[in-house]
């Protein structure tokens, strides 16, 4: 079935909830609205409000009844709104969550998913645009995810909710909408930990994940015209990291273009570039670049091109790569 | 029921023995077997006297820093003493008591302090999270925990303990509303020891006390003498009871003191008066609970004397089995970060194994 991105997630709890009894849904605005981009529409209906609960105003609270709930077996999937509402749960997740298993030698985990839309990209409002992905991305235990189309969603996300250790799901908002593709009908999973080749190429190799995926695309296929081979790698956990295929193409083509929508400093690009630079570093023929977002306050509607990666930012960057 | 005939708005407080263990509330005192009794003393022996050793390996070294739980015997061991093997318990760090209630073992709770990861091992079987210090993160987890017991109709009740700093943060609001409105089987127990490290309760709340803040979530809350361990179990197991039964959540505030410093690291002479300790030490909950034992006839020198050479024996071995044990190791520090162990940390262990044996 053609499905975007919001749609593929609808399904992937649907077909969740209906696998598991375990599964339970939690967040603000989940039920009966189902949730302020609709993604768990028609789901309180048919699965119950028990199933599919409304909490408080609350993401501290939400975030750690997920994990009281964990500990009794259940498989909470907990909703934030937005990425840049999630801080009054960051305690939560870094100091429980993410260490839980830790705390007792194994003998209680914390596997829940959280759930949540961000990144710039479609106008939204003060603190709905951030993508602070590096914060979460350095703290043992916790799984990062961001899956980069409707099928990449669908599985990805299946696999964070079987997943026995808490994952942070990113869900890039540009992408909910913006376009379908071919979504399989039946339950899958796509692995988590493992990156994956968007597109084969030979002179460079363009790291990215989410919103920067079709973007990177674009610049890669306007690259080809000049002659450029461009690999495309699409990290999809970001943490644990997949060093290995981020390796296995740099030291393949020789160049390594990183590009996130996150400011540059301290963000994860760094930690990609630092690998490369510790392990891939007689393969590289340029310098490891980085195209990202500045080191700035995401701005207002009106404003977000000046901050935006866009595929003319990428291409630019490809070229200084190959003209190195 | 206690949370209808005690009005925590008007400062009424549930207490059934006075300081020098006499029945004040012969109506009130719990349905307890003589062998009850003797148990929930020997606890508390064993609690005070295992936290002063505690103390006592703190100066020698042999202990990190330790948050110690002097006059908190009553509360902690009264709260977990109506806890059964299927309840769950979600505690916060100065909670010696409840851990040796439930059945946690000495030794293990001395590795935590002693700084060795053995200490992180919570026994199968024994429904505990491990104790929380970051303040108050504890009470939405206990409340999620709740309302999993609800969700899988499990007739349990789960119990959050929390000291009076705890009710300053967002998580035990957040906490206590999301109890109301789903009427999660959750009995929230705040040790009001009136210090949390140099704030007094008076800087702490506005509140006349902190039980009345049940109101404001729309269930029952309770205060109670926290230094009396027969008021602490009948009110708890009552509010235990009511979770147990559908009836939703309890807020139960037991006033206590802190007798000794917030941690080792902790000077309270700086904050708070000899005369105010003092006026404390004349309400030790060990006393009271004696003398009431002494009074029924439940309790003699004899006993007390078998009694204390049990504890000093058991706290002796702990002591040796927690210093015997080495330290975790290096594969123990790496495996229990993720359920599988990802690439990047097994290259890292294989690293750090490489450097330290190269160093021996």
């Amino acid at each position: 079935m053609n499905l975007n991105m919001v749609q593929a997630i609808n399904q992937a709890l649907a077909q969740a909830l209906a696998a598991d009894e375990r599964v339970v849904l939690l967040g603000e605005d989940i039920g009966p609205d189902g949730g302020v981009f609709r993604a768990t529409e028609g789901l309180s209906e048919r699965f119950g409000t028990d199933r599919v609960m409304d909490t408080p105003l609350a993401e501290s609270g939400l975030v750690g009844a997920a994990i009281g709930m964990a500990a009794l077996g259940l498989k909470p999937v907990a909703e934030i709104q937005f990425l840049g509402f999630i801080y009054p749960a960051f305690n939560q997740i870094v100091s429980h969550a993410a260490r839980l298993r830790n705390r007792t030698r194994g003998r209680f985990g914390a596997p829940i998913v959280i759930r949540t839309p961000y990144g710039a990209g479609v106008g939204a409002l003060e603190h709905h645009s951030e993508s602070t992905e590096a914060l979460f991305c350095q703290i043992p235990g916790l799984t990062v995810v961001v899956p980069s189309s409707p099928v990449e969603a669908k599985g990805l996300l299946l696999a964070s909710i079987r997943s026995e250790d808490p994952v942070l799901f990113l869900e890039p908002t540009r992408l909910y909408r913006a376009g379908k593709e071919e979504v399989p009908e039946a339950a899958y999973e796509i692995p988590l930990r493992r990156a994956r080749i968007v597109r084969p190429g030979a002179d460079l190799t363009i790291l990215a994940w989410g919103a920067m995926i079709p973007i990177s695309l674009q610049a890669a296929e306007e690259a080809a015209a000049a002659g450029h081979s461009a690999e495309v790698i699409d990290l999809r956990t970001l943490s644990p990291m997949d060093e290995e295929a981020v390796l296995a193409s740099v030291r393949k083509t020789g160049r390594a273009l990183i590009v996130h929508e996150a400011p540059r400093a301290f963000g994860a690009g760094a930690e990609i570039a630092a690998l490369l630079a510790e392990s891939a570093l007689l393969h590289l023929k340029a310098p490891v670049l980085r195209v990202t977002a500045p080191d700035i306050t995401v701005p207002l509607a009106k404003s977000e091109a000046a901050y935006y990666v866009d595929a003319g930012r990428i291409g630019a960057g490809i070229t200084r790569l190959m003209e190195f | 029921m206690l949370t209808d005939a005690f009005d925590a708005a008007r400062g009424e407080r549930v207490g059934i023995l006075d300081p020098d263990g006499r029945v004040l509330r012969p109506d009130l005192l719990p349905a307890l077997t003589p062998d009850d009794l003797r148990r929930v003393l020997a606890l508390m022996i064993l609690t005070r006297e295992a936290d002063r050793k505690a103390l006592l390996l703190q100066r020698q070294g042999r202990l990190g820093t330790f948050a110690s739980s002097l006059g908190h015997e009553a509360c902690q061991v009264g709260s977990a003493f109506g806890l059964r093997a299927e309840d769950w318990a979600f505690p916060y760090f100065r909670d010696m008591g409840l851990y040796l209630t439930v059945g946690y073992p000495l030794a293990t709770y001395y590795h935590y302090w002693m700084g060795n990861e053995a200490g992180f091992r919570t026994p199968d079987g024994l429904n505990l999270f491990p104790f929380a210090i970051p303040v108050a993160s504890q009470i939405p987890q206990a409340v999620g925990a709740a309302l999993a017991a609800k969700h899988l109709g499990k007739p349990l009740a789960v119990l959050t303990t929390f000291g009076d700093g705890a009710t300053s943060e967002g998580d035990f609001h957040e906490g206590l509303n999301f109890a109301g409105v789903h009427r999660a089987p959750v009995v929230f127990v705040c040790y009001n020891n009136q210090w949390a490290i140099s704030t007094p309760i008076s800087r702490q709340t506005a509140s006349a006390s902190i039980a009345q803040k049940a109101a404001a979530y729309g269930f029952p809350g309770l205060a109670v003498d926290g230094n009396d361990v027969l008021a602490m179990i009948a009110a708890v197991r009552e509010a235990l009871d009511r979770a147990r039964s559908g009836g939703g959540p309890t807020l139960i505030e037991a006033f206590t003191y802190r007798m000794s410093h917030h941690t080792t690291s902790d000077d309270a002479s700086r904050y708070r008066s000899r005369e105010e300790v003092e006026t404390w030490e004349r309400r030790d909950p060990l006393a009271r609970f004696r003398a009431y034992l002494a009074a029924q006839g439940y309790w003699d020198q004899d006993f007390e004397g078998r009694l204390g050479a049990e504890t000093g024996a058991r706290i002796e071995a702990a002591v040796a089995e927690a210093e015997k044990t080495p330290p975790a190791s290096l594969e123990d520090l790496f495996v229990f970060t993720y359920k599988e162990i990802p690439a990047r940390l097994a290259a890292q262990l294989a690293e750090r194994k490489m450097q330290l044996g190269g160093a021996r």
